[in-house]
């Protein structure tokens, strides 16, 4: 007898027999699971652009000549250029402390970060609401000085921060805590300042952990409905409180389909070149690995 | 690894002290404030507003569709995966890609489109409409589109796993007698079963707060169609916030044993996938 370790096959070699279902049931497999993506995922995908054209080029092109529109977007993009940079700080400083340094509490500090992703969407708008809104809980003594939060870009900015909270934290704490300690040590034994190894040794080496936090972060950021929704008071146009989400939602509700799909297209946009190039970080991440090891 | 307890590296008071200033900014202290704000509530009041009919049917609504949505996802979450490990085939990565486009999507988006498709005039509606099922505007429509939401988990959670997986101990298992069937029923399953129970209980979880997908496809009518998250919404419309805290309250208490059994699954499948 051979020892069945002997027989084993590199993990990325073809199954033996054994272990192999029969090539029917494999295709019936395959088969179902592509069904089960296609209606649920292609299907949708397409239903996007397919009543976004629905009434031609020119009606598609109609949709985003409208001041109301452009506000959208505007409002989308300031949401998410300062949303995401301050996430991003926040990830790279949690990381640090928490794979760089022993202390007490560790793992519930971890779980206190990845608390916004527990939070139903519409509750994460609504604390903001019962902090500063009118009847909130600062709501006089901003009254007072004058301070408009909810209702306002502040509140949409917020509810967006809050939603895409642990989206770098949690691509680069296990990542930094992975790589270690010894890299930075040796950097700083030879002399290099804090800010020094960080930038030379820390940040080279979680880039692409960093591009995926981000890549996540600012997908959601410019995508997110529910929590904004409940801040914004859906002020229209120029100086309004509308981001694209918010936009689409006026417009479907108004019977405008065409209009509605066409600004969600460009969401579905987003969502395609985040998912490629996440793939490709993916692959970039992947080959690093594949070289270190 | 001498060093463990002190580290030699720098930074340490203000990364920390920054992480903890920001977290409690901008999580912990307006988390804080909504269960502050419901102790304005007497606890008849309190137990009298989260009973309501009104709120009960929401529940059900909220916790029947999530649980359904999970196990439709557990199972071909479980066959995507599968299919995605084990066999190869044309467009494979397009395909793994793809599983992620519910992550991506923005909701309110996936909402608009599933309910096109599947209103009575609809891409699917229409075929299905004349059998006398309706889906967009009833509870299937809000099953359908939790389903979509919850998607990735499942597949994202085994894939790894199945990945990982030591191809030995099936053999051993043919080896030993035991037909395909049997040894993925009594050998391979087993072995997945706490990263399929974390996919399901993420699944689960994220389905239970999802708005933007709902709301479209729902129908929003109250004690039919109405989700808790929206109940909150109209609440918060009609300037009611106890009566919004109150129902929020329960739904986070709800989320964090999510997250604590999440922590305890992690826990769990880790100790299991510890080499002996």
């Amino acid at each position: 007898m051979v020892p069945a370790s002997t027989l084993s096959l590199p993990r990325r070699a073809a199954p033996r027999r054994v272990t192999a279902e029969p090539p029917f049931v494999r295709w019936l497999l395959i088969g179902v699971a592509l069904l089960f993506l296609g209606l649920f995922l292609v299907v949708p995908l397409a239903a996007v652009f397919a009543e976004a054209f629905a009434k031609g080029l020119g009606f598609y092109l109609h949709a985003f000549d409208d001041v109301n529109t452009v506000a959208a977007i505007k409002l989308t993009f300031i949401t998410a250029a300062i949303a995401v940079p301050l996430n991003c700080v926040f990830g790279v400083a949690a990381a640090w402390a928490i794979a760089k340094f022993d202390f007490r509490g560790k793992t519930l500090l971890i779980t206190f970060i990845d608390l916004p992703f527990s939070v139903s969407p519409v509750v994460s708008g609504m604390i903001y609401v019962l902090l500063f809104g009118a009847q909130g809980v600062l709501g006089p003594w901003l009254i007072e000085h004058d301070i408009q939060i909810i209702f306002a870009v502040p509140g949409i900015v917020l509810a967006t921060i809050f939603v895409t909270f642990p989206f770098v934290a949690r691509e680069l704490i296990p990542l930094m805590q992975a790589q270690g300690r010894t890299e930075e040590e040796a950097a700083h034994v030879l002399g290099a300042s804090g800010w020094q190894t960080f930038w030379r040794v820390t940040l080279p080496n979680i880039k692409w952990g960093l591009l995926y936090g981000v890549i996540l972060c600012n997908a959601r950021a410019m995508g997110e409905f529910g929590a904004v929704s409940v801040v914004s008071g859906h002020i229209r146009g120029p100086g309004g409180t509308n981001t694209i989400p918010l936009h689409v939602e006026i417009l479907y509700n108004e019977y405008n389909f065409v209009g509605a799909f066409a600004v969600a297209s460009l969401l579905t946009f987003l969502a395609v070149v985040t998912l490629v190039l996440k793939t490709w970080v993916e692959r970039k991440n992947a080959a690093l690995r594949g070289t270190e090891n | 690894m001498a060093n463990q307890k002190s580290s030699v590296l720098p930074g340490f008071k203000l990364t920390l002290g920054y992480t903890l200033l920001y977290l409690s900014l901008i999580v912990l202290i307006p988390l804080a404030a909504t269960f502050w704000k419901t102790s304005t509530l007497t606890w008849d009041q309190f137990w009298h507003t989260v009973t309501a009919p009104r709120v009960m049917a929401s529940y059900r609504v909220s916790f029947g569709a999530s649980f359904l949505a999970a196990l439709i996802n557990l199972f071909f979450g479980l066959l995507v995966a599968w299919v995605l490990v084990r066999y190869q085939f044309w467009g494979k990565r397009f395909v793994d890609a793809l599983v992620d486009l519910p992550f991506a999507l923005p909701t309110a988006v996936a909402g608009i489109a599933l309910t096109a498709i599947y209103a009575p005039n609809g891409w699917i509606g229409h075929w299905l409409a004349p059998l006398g099922i309706k889906i967009a505007y009833t509870q299937l429509g809000i099953l359908i589109a939790l389903t979509f939401i919850g998607l990735p988990f499942i597949v994202r959670t085994v894939q790894p796993v199945l990945e990982d997986f030591d191809v030995e101990i099936e053999e051993s298992a043919a080896s030993l007698g035991a037909n395909r069937w049997q040894t993925f029923w009594f050998v391979t399953l087993p072995m997945l079963r706490p990263a399929l129970l974390t996919g399901f209980t993420l699944a689960f979880a994220r389905a239970l707060g999802e708005y933007g997908s709902v709301v479209f496809i729902a129908g929003n009518m109250p004690m039919k169609t109405e989700i808790t998250p929206l109940l909150i919404i109209t609440k918060l419309e009609e300037f009611d916030y106890p009566g919004a805290t109150a129902i929020a309250v329960v739904m986070l208490v709800v989320s964090f044993v999510l997250l604590l059994t999440i922590n305890f699954l992690q826990w769990w499948s880790q100790r299991h996938h510890a080499p002996a």
